[in-house]
C-alpha cells in the first residue's frame, strides 16, 4: 500500500449496460453500502440493482410549491386589501380570481427553482470540483461510453485485496485505484486577492454612486423633468424681461379678496368694528391661532414673555391699560397692518381668524384683570350649577 | 471518424456508437468556426446593430419616434412581444410536454428548442420594457416596499404578464441548465484545452455521472417537465388576457387563451423547423436530427394551423351570432377594411399554405418545408398585427379613427429583435452542445440493458 496517499475507492469499468447492471447487483448483494455506479446516462433498472430508495425530491417540490402559493396569496392580500386598499375595476379588495394568475406563477417559480437548488446543493452536494474521482482515467471513460462501479474505502466491509478480487471476478475492462488528491490550501489574505476585492468594491460602489446620483440627472434621463413648459421661477425668452412668471394685470384681485381700507395708517382715526360674537367656537379658534402665530412673542397669556430668547425685542404686555383700552378694531388693525417691529400678519392669518384672535385676547385680558364683580358673577354661575 | 451521413433512419440514424455520438455533437465546439459561420454571424450582428441604433434613439428621444398614434397606442412593439413569446412556446412544448407524453423523438431536438425558447423570451422581454417609455424606471413593475408607499396593481393583466414572462424565462433557463449539467461533465472530460476545461468544470458543478445522482436527476427532470407544461400554457393564456380582459371589440373574447396557445405552438414549431433545417445541415447532424423529426414537427404545424384556422372562423361566427354590433362591424373591418391586406396575408400564410403538409412528399422535402414554414412565420407575425392594430384603429369614436403607419424605428426594432435572436442562436451552436449528449446516448441502439427492451428511455 502506498502510504503517502489516501485511498478513496477501487473502481472497475465495463463495456455494456448489461454487465454494469449485473455488477451493481453483485456488489449490493455482497452487502457493500458505500458504492456507486457511474454511467454516461441513466441506465434502466440501475436503481433496483443498486437497491436505491425512490428519490425524496418530490417533498421539496410539494412544500415549496405550497409555500409559493400561500406567500403569493398572502402578499397580494396584505398589499391590496390591508396596506393600501384600492378598489380597481369595481373588484372587491380580496379579488381571488384576479389573484390566481400570479399565485400560479409564483407556485411554479418557487417549486421549480427550489427543487433544482435542493437537488444540486442538498442531494448532490455539488458544486464539488475537487472530488477524488475527477481527472481520473476512470472518470474520463465513464463520461464517454463506459460503465463504471466504485467501492469506497470507508465501507465497513472494505478490504483492498478482497474488493479487488471481488471486482476481478466480474470480468471488468480494468481496475483502478483512486486516491484522494493532495489537499490544496488557498490563503485568503494574499495581497493579490485583497487587491481584487478592493477593486471590486471600488467599481461597485463607484458605479452605484454614479448611476444613482449622476446618471439619472443627465440627458436623456432628465427629459421628463426638463420640459419646455413654463413652471414657477423659470425664465423665458419669450418675454422682454426674461421672466417666465407674469405679473397679473393692474387692478386684478384674488377671489374672495376684500380690500382693507386703513392700510398703512399708523394711528387710524377710525377702525372696523368686530363682526363676530365671542362664542365658544370662535374663542377656541382664536386660541388655536393665537397660540400658533402670536404666542411666540406675546406669550401664551399675553404677558409679553417671549419664547424667542432675545432674537426679537420683547413686545409689551397686552394687559396694560393702554392695550385693554384699544378697541377691537384697533387690535385688528395692528394685526393687519403691523406696528413698530411687529410685521403685518395679513397674508398668514385670514380675516375671520384675526377677529377670532381679537376675541381671544379679550378673554386673556379679562382673566388676568378680573374684578370683584366677576367673582360674584362666577359664584352665581357655580350656584346655579349646584342647584341643577 | 467515418460516419455515413448519406442515409436517413429513425431516431438516431446510422447505428452510431456512444463515443461517435459524443464526437459528433461536440464537434462544433472542438473545431474552429469556418467562413460560413462568420458570414452568418456578421449578417445577424448587423441586424442586431440596426436594432441597437433604433433602440438607442428610442431611449434618447422617447417612443414618440414610433408610428403609434391615437387610437393605435399598441402597435409593432406589442406585436413583436406576442410574436416572440409565441416562438418560445415550441421549445417548452418539445422539452416538457413531449417528455411527459414519452415521445422519444424529442431527444434530438429538445436542447435546441429549449435554447430557442430562452432566446425568444429574451427578445420578447425587451418590448414591454421599452414600451413603458422610460425603461430605466422599469423596477417599479416589481412589488417592493418603496418610498411612495405604493404597491403594483395585482389585478391587472399587464402585471400578470410581468410575473408570467419572468417566471417562464427563469424556469426555462433552469430546465435548460439542468439538462446541460451532464453534458458539461462529458465536455469537461473530453476537452484538452485548459481554459475550456475550467469553464466546463465550473458549469458542470463537478458532475460525476453517478447513479445516485441520476436517480434524483430523473425525478427532478420529471417534476420540472410537470411544472413547465401548465406554465407554458399559462404564459400565453396570460398574454392573451392583456387583450381579452379589455373591452375592445375584437379583443374581448373568451376564445383568446386557447387560440393564442395554439398559435404560439404553431409559430414556435415553424421557427424551430426553420432553424433546425440549417443547423442539421451545417453541423452534419442529419443522423441525430433526422428527416423523421422534421416530418413530425410538420404534422404538428399542420394540426395547430388548422386550430388557428378554426379560431379565425369561430371569431367571425361569434361576431355574427352574438348580435353585438360593434363586434360584427369590427370583424367586417378586419376582412374588408383598411387592413384587409394584412388579414388576407394572415389567412393565406396560416390557414391555406400549411394545408400542403397533407402530402407526405412535401412534409419530407426540406426545401419545400423551408418555404412553407417561412410563410407560417410571416403569417403568425401578421396574425398578431391584425389582432392588435385592426381592433384599435377603429375604436368606438369614429372621429378618432386613424390609420397606423410604422416608422423606420419600428422596423429597426423588429429587425433588431431578429438579429438578437439569430446572433444568440449562432453563438449557441458553437459554444454549447446543440443536442443533449446524455439523452441521445440513452436512446442509442444497445444503450439500455437487453432485458429492458433495448432502446427504451424515460
Amino acid at each position: 500500500m502506498n502510504n503517502d496517499k489516501n485511498l478513496y475507492c477501487i473502481a472497475a469499468t465495463f463495456n455494456t449496460p448489461d454487465e454494469i447492471i449485473n455488477a451493481a447487483k453483485k456488489v449490493s448483494g455482497a452487502g457493500y453500502t458505500h458504492f456507486d455506479v457511474n454511467t454516461p446516462y441513466p441506465v434502466h433498472g440501475m436503481d433496483d440493482a443498486m437497491k436505491l430508495k425512490p428519490s425524496k425530491l418530490g417533498f421539496v417540490t410539494l412544500v415549496m410549491g405550497l409555500a409559493g402559493a400561500s406567500i403569493a396569496l398572502l402578499f397580494m392580500y396584505w398589499n391590496i386589501s390591508v396596506d393600501y386598499p384600492l378598489v380597481i375595476g369595481g373588484k372587491p379588495y380580496f379579488a381571488l380570481p384576479a389573484f390566481i394568475p400570479i399565485t400560479f406563477e409564483l407556485t411554479v417559480l418557487l417549486a421549480t427553482v427550489s427543487t433544482v437548488a435542493a437537488m444540486i446543493m442538498l442531494f448532490f452536494q455539488l458544486p464539488d470540483n475537487k472530488h477524488p474521482l475527477h481527472d481520473t482515467q476512470y472518470m474520463k471513460s465513464v463520461s464517454n461510453d463506459k460503465y463504471g462501479i466504485t467501492i469506497e474505502a470507508i465501507d465497513d466491509k472494505f478490504n483492498e485485496t478482497e474488493v479487488e478480487n471481488f471486482l476481478k471476478k466480474l470480468n471488468p475492462l480494468n481496475i483502478e485505484y483512486i486516491y484522494f488528491p493532495p489537499v490544496e490550501t488557498y490563503p485568503i489574505f494574499q495581497p493579490k486577492f485583497l487587491l481584487l476585492l478592493a477593486g471590486i468594491a471600488l467599481v461597485v460602489s463607484g458605479g452605484t454612486y454614479f448611476s444613482l446620483n449622476k446618471l439619472m440627472f443627465m440627458t436623456p434621463f432628465t427629459f421628463m423633468m426638463d420640459q419646455d413648459k413654463l413652471i414657477p421661477q423659470k425664465g423665458s425668452e419669450l418675454f422682454a424681461d426674461g421672466f417666465g412668471m407674469r405679473k397679473p394685470v393692474a387692478g386684478t384681485v384674488a377671489r374672495g379678496f376684500i380690500p382693507y381700507p386703513y392700510k398703512g395708517q399708523v394711528n387710524p382715526t377710525e377702525v372696523l368694528s368686530n363682526p363676530f360674537l365671542p362664542t365658544k367656537e370662535n374663542i377656541s379658534l382664536g386660541k388655536e391661532k393665537y397660540d400658533i402665530y402670536c404666542s411666540p412673542c406675546h406669550g401664551y397669556f399675553a404677558d409679553g414673555d417671549s419664547r424667542l430668547n432675545g432674537q426679537f425685542p420683547n413686545p409689551p404686555t397686552l394687559h396694560s391699560q393702554r392695550a385693554r383700552d384699544f378697541s377691537d378694531g384697533m387690535l385688528y388693525h395692528i394685526m393687519t397692518n403691523g406696528q413698530n417691529v411687529m410685521p403685518s400678519y395679513e397674508s398668514q392669518i385670514s380675516r375671520d381668524e384675526r377677529w377670532a384672535i381679537v376675541n381671544y385676547i379679550r378673554v386673556l385680558q379679562r382673566a388676568k384683570n378680573a374684578s370683584d364683580a366677576d367673582l360674584t358673577e362666577m359664584n352665581k354661575e357655580a350656584g346655579n350649577n349646584v342647584a341643577n | 471518424m467515418n460516419i455515413d451521413y448519406s442515409q436517413e433512419a429513425p431516431l438516431i440514424a446510422g447505428r452510431l456508437k456512444l463515443a461517435q455520438i459524443e464526437e459528433l455533437i461536440a464537434k462544433p465546439m472542438d473545431t474552429r468556426p469556418d467562413r460560413k459561420y462568420y458570414i452568418a454571424l456578421s449578417i445577424s450582428v448587423t441586424a442586431l446593430l440596426i436594432g441597437a441604433v433604433s433602440l438607442g434613439l428610442t431611449f434618447y428621444y422617447g417612443i414618440g419616434l414610433w408610428g403609434n398614434n391615437q387610437p393605435v397606442g399598441w402597435a409593432f412593439e406589442i406585436v413583436n412581444f406576442v410574436f416572440w413569446v409565441g416562438i418560445g412556446h415550441a421549445g417548452t412544448l418539445i422539452s416538457a410536454i413531449l417528455f411527459l407524453l414519452r415521445q422519444k423523438w424529442r431527444t434530438g431536438i429538445a436542447r435546441f428548442a429549449e435554447a430557442m425558447t430562452i432566446f425568444a423570451v429574451m427578445c420578447a422581454g425587451i418590448f414591454p420594457a421599452i414600451h413603458t417609455g422610460r425603461p430605466w424606471l422599469d423596477g417599479y413593475l416589481l412589488p417592493y416596499p418603496n418610498q411612495h408607499g405604493l404597491w403594483v396593481n395585482f389585478t391587472s393583466p399587464l402585471l400578470w404578464d410581468v410575473f408570467a414572462v419572468t417566471t417562464y424565462f427563469t424556469v426555462s433557463l433552469v430546465f435548460w441548465y439542468v439538462g446541460l449539467i451532464p453534458d458539461f461533465g462529458s465536455l469537461r472530460d473530453r476537452t484538452t484545452s485548459k481554459i475550456k476545461k475550467t469553464i466546463y468544470s465550473i458549469f458542470s458543478l463537478g458532475w460525476r455521472h453517478s447513479n445516485r445522482h441520476w436517480s434524483h436527476y430523473e425525478k427532478a427532470y420529471m417534476l420540472l417537465a410537470g411544472f413547465a407544461t401548465p406554465l407554458v400554457l399559462s404564459v400565453h393564456t396570460i398574454v392573451s388576457f392583456d387583450f381579452a380582459v379589455s373591452i375592445i371589440p375584437g379583443w374581448h373574447t373568451t376564445i383568446f387563451p386557447p387560440y393564442f396557445v395554439a398559435g404560439a405552438i404553431f409559430s414556435g414549431f415553424a421557427m424551430v423547423v426553420t432553424v433546425l433545417i440549417f443547423v442539421r445541415k451545417i453541423f452534419d447532424l442529419q443522423n441525430i436530427i433526422t428527416i423523421d423529426h422534421l416530418e413530425k414537427m410538420n404534422k404538428v404545424i399542420l394540426l395547430t394551423g388548422m386550430m388557428v384556422g378554426y379560431a379565425y372562423s369561430m371569431e367571425f361566427f361569434i361576431a355574427w351570432y352574438s348580435g353585438v354590433q360593434a363586434e360584427s362591424f369590427l370583424f367586417l373591418t378586419r376582412a374588408f377594411g383598411p387592413y384587409a391586406w394584412a388579414y388576407w396575408i394572415m389567412i393565406s400564410c396560416n390557414v391555406l399554405i400549411p394545408q400542403l403538409f397533407w402530402f407526405r412528399k412535401i412534409r419530407r422535402s426540406v426545401p419545400l418545408m423551408l418555404i412553407i414554414v417561412i410563410f407560417v412565420n410571416v403569417g403568425m407575425w401578421f396574425e398578431r398585427f391584425v389582432i392588435t392594430v385592426t381592433s384599435l384603429n377603429r375604436d368606438f369614436l369614429p372621429s378618432s379613427w386613424a390609420y397606423f403607419i410604422p416608422t423606420l424605428y419600428d422596423f429597426g426594432l423588429l429587425i433588431g429583435s431578429f438579429g438578437l435572436f439569430f446572433t444568440l442562436v449562432i453563438l449557441f451552436t458553437k459554444s454549447l452542445p446543440v443536442v443533449s449528449i446524455s439523452e441521445v446516448k440513452a436512446v442509442a441502439d444497445g444503450a439500455q440493458p437487453a432485458h429492458h427492451g433495448g432502446a427504451h428511455h424515460e
